[in-house]
């Protein structure tokens, strides 16, 4: 296509996605109350009232001690699920990964209510570590995926080479195979953090009048007055973000997790 | 040792745990609330054990089918919308080198890790009176004055548009990456204008990938849930509100429950309907 009018299409995308962050970030450095674009004088203070407040300090956390115990949880589960299906072969393999990533497939609310249905049935409902559980069986698709992935590029001749030089399968697991693994849980595991963090249906019905994590926080204050906290807070999450994936596609092959076969050819 | 088949019992060892998460953590609170979409419903909130199909008679209503239509439409609207910008859009990000292509996908991944939440906030401040888009209007000289421009349809559509975006260039990335490059270069040497390039060559050789990707992207927006009640009015709402509000606000978990069966056999069609069509790719290409 034509080049002027490809270069019009993309910043015109990028201006559209942008958007959104530019005036977000003005917000949230308004040094006034009132939320305001474009900002009246600057000030970090909501910044500052994020990290002291408690009615913020609290859901940021929750949200944090989620994310990382579910992110780990789902990773827990996905590794030996990934290397299982790898490893051997057998008639419920499909079956099984099917039903790993089927929480992601369907439409969230439909999970969520499973959830609650559950929580409230075994009388947990409300609790923090039952929206640890939910979480991490939300997401074990990521883990899941990722390794798979990390598994299916492992070349088998160096495994063999292992096996032949007389390695038991413990050793090749740990010398040879989890090294070469490593990279791909990683992803997965920051992957599942992420998304944990912004989370909002699952954690709101498994526990959302007891726990509050950030994105119901920032609902309900969205619903109940608005703070430019709300705005430092959405900074802070794209930032993270940012940072996270900006890591992964420094360090890990991004265009490969992201299913492109020859991603060398350019 | 890779692809061989098990031996003993102890070789099934380490998929017992996973298999028990999964099995303990996501088909027994499935089953729950399949049961629980039969069980009577008592005054108050409470249910007891029973069978019976009332709550899903109970669905034939105005309400539901209005909801379920609109949530069709506006999941059917955004993925239409996503997939025409996004398709041109994926095509030149995988023309790229590969460093900006690494820099676009962190970008778009971050924006889609976003929360809801947060890009109703977002959108929310942008449509606004005081912070958006109609004060750089004013400030240009191109309107009298400021205006908020939510709620309503065309600011929810923008909210989900912005959601799903992100998601379907992911999706439309992996073929669009492996398309051969040899075959747009064949088109333009055999004197094909760019254009005529894209829309008969490229659009043409991806036509699967493209309706695939509608699906997922349909499947994707039926499940916002956030965005309507931030952006939209009342009767903007979509099947995951209305759920959400009988089970947690009319204490109604067995008609919540029959809906959210009903949502899922609707999009398990839909997920049907993607596998069938990717069947029918890998028939043409052998």
């Amino acid at each position: 296509m034509n080049k002027t009018l490809r270069i019009i299409f993309l910043s015109l995308i990028l201006f559209l996605l942008c958007g959104p962050l530019i005036v977000v970030s003005g917000v949230s450095l308004n040094a006034k109350k009132r939320l305001f674009f474009p900002p009246e004088g600057i000030s970090l203070r909501w910044y500052e009232e994020l990290l002291t407040e408690s009615s913020w300090l609290i859901p940021v956390q929750n949200s944090l001690t989620i994310a990382f115990t579910s992110s780990f949880i789902a990773l827990s589960i996905a590794l030996p699920l990934a290397y299982f299906l790898w490893r051997y072969r057998v008639f419920y393999a499909r079956a099984l990964f099917t039903l790993g990533i089927s929480p992601f497939i369907l439409p969230p609310v439909i999970t969520a209510l499973g959830f609650l249905s559950f929580w409230v049935t075994i009388g947990f409902y409300g609790k923090m570590f039952a929206t640890m559980i939910s979480h991490a069986i939300f997401f074990v698709t990521l883990p899941l995926v990722t390794i798979s992935l990390g598994f299916e590029s492992i070349d088998h001749e160096i495994v063999e080479a292992a096996e032949t030089m007389g390695a038991d399968s413990r050793t090749v697991f740990k010398t040879v195979v989890f090294p070469l693994i490593r990279p791909y849980m990683i992803s997965g595991f920051a992957f599942a953090f992420v998304l944990s963090l912004n989370e909002y249906i699952v954690a709101y019905m498994v526990s959302g009048f007891t726990v509050e994590t950030l994105p119901i926080k920032i609902f309900n204050s969205l619903r109940y007055g608005y703070t430019p906290v709300m705005a430092s807070v959405a900074v802070v999450f794209v930032l993270l973000a940012v940072i996270i994936f900006g890591l992964i596609g420094r360090f890990g092959d991004l265009p490969k997790l992201l299913g492109a076969m020859n991603p060398e050819n350019k | 040792m890779i692809g061989e088949r098990p031996k003993g019992i102890r070789s099934h060892l380490p998929v017992a745990y996973p298999a028990l998460m999964l099995g303990i953590f996501f088909i027994i609170p499935f089953g729950i609330m399949v049961a629980i979409s039969f069980f009577h419903r008592q005054p108050g909130g409470f249910y007891i054990p029973g069978f019976e199909f009332t709550n899903y008679k109970n669905l034939y209503t105005a309400l539901f089918g209005r909801t379920l239509s609109f949530s069709l439409f506006v999941a059917g609207l955004s993925a239409a919308v996503c997939v025409s910008l996004a398709f041109p859009f994926t095509y030149f990000i995988t023309r790229m080198r590969r460093r900006t292509q690494v820099i676009w996908l962190v970008f778009l991944m971050s924006v889609l890790s976003l929360s809801e939440v947060i890009i109703g906030f977002a959108w929310s401040l942008l449509l606004s009176r005081t912070a958006g888009i109609s004060n750089l209007m004013v400030w240009l000289g191109l309107m009298e004055q400021p205006k908020a421009w939510y709620p309503g349809f065309a600011a929810l559509l923008f909210g989900i548009c912005y959601l799903a975006f992100p998601y379907t260039v992911l999706v439309l990335y992996p073929p669009l990456s492996r398309l051969d490059p040899a075959l747009p270069e064949a088109s333009q040497t055999l004197g094909a204008s760019p254009l005529r390039t894209f829309f008969g060559v490229i659009v043409g050789s991806m036509r699967n990938a493209i309706v695939a990707a509608f699906v997922m992207v349909f499947v994707f927006t039926l499940g916002v849930y956030l965005l309507p009640q931030i952006l939209g009015r009342p009767q903007h709402w979509t099947l995951s509100v209305l759920i959400t509000d009988q089970a947690i606000y009319q204490t109604n978990m067995p008609m919540a429950a029959s809906m959210a069966i009903f949502f899922m056999f609707v999009s398990l069609l839909l997920v049907a309907l993607t596998m069938v069509i990717g069947k029918g790719k890998k028939i043409k290409t052998q």
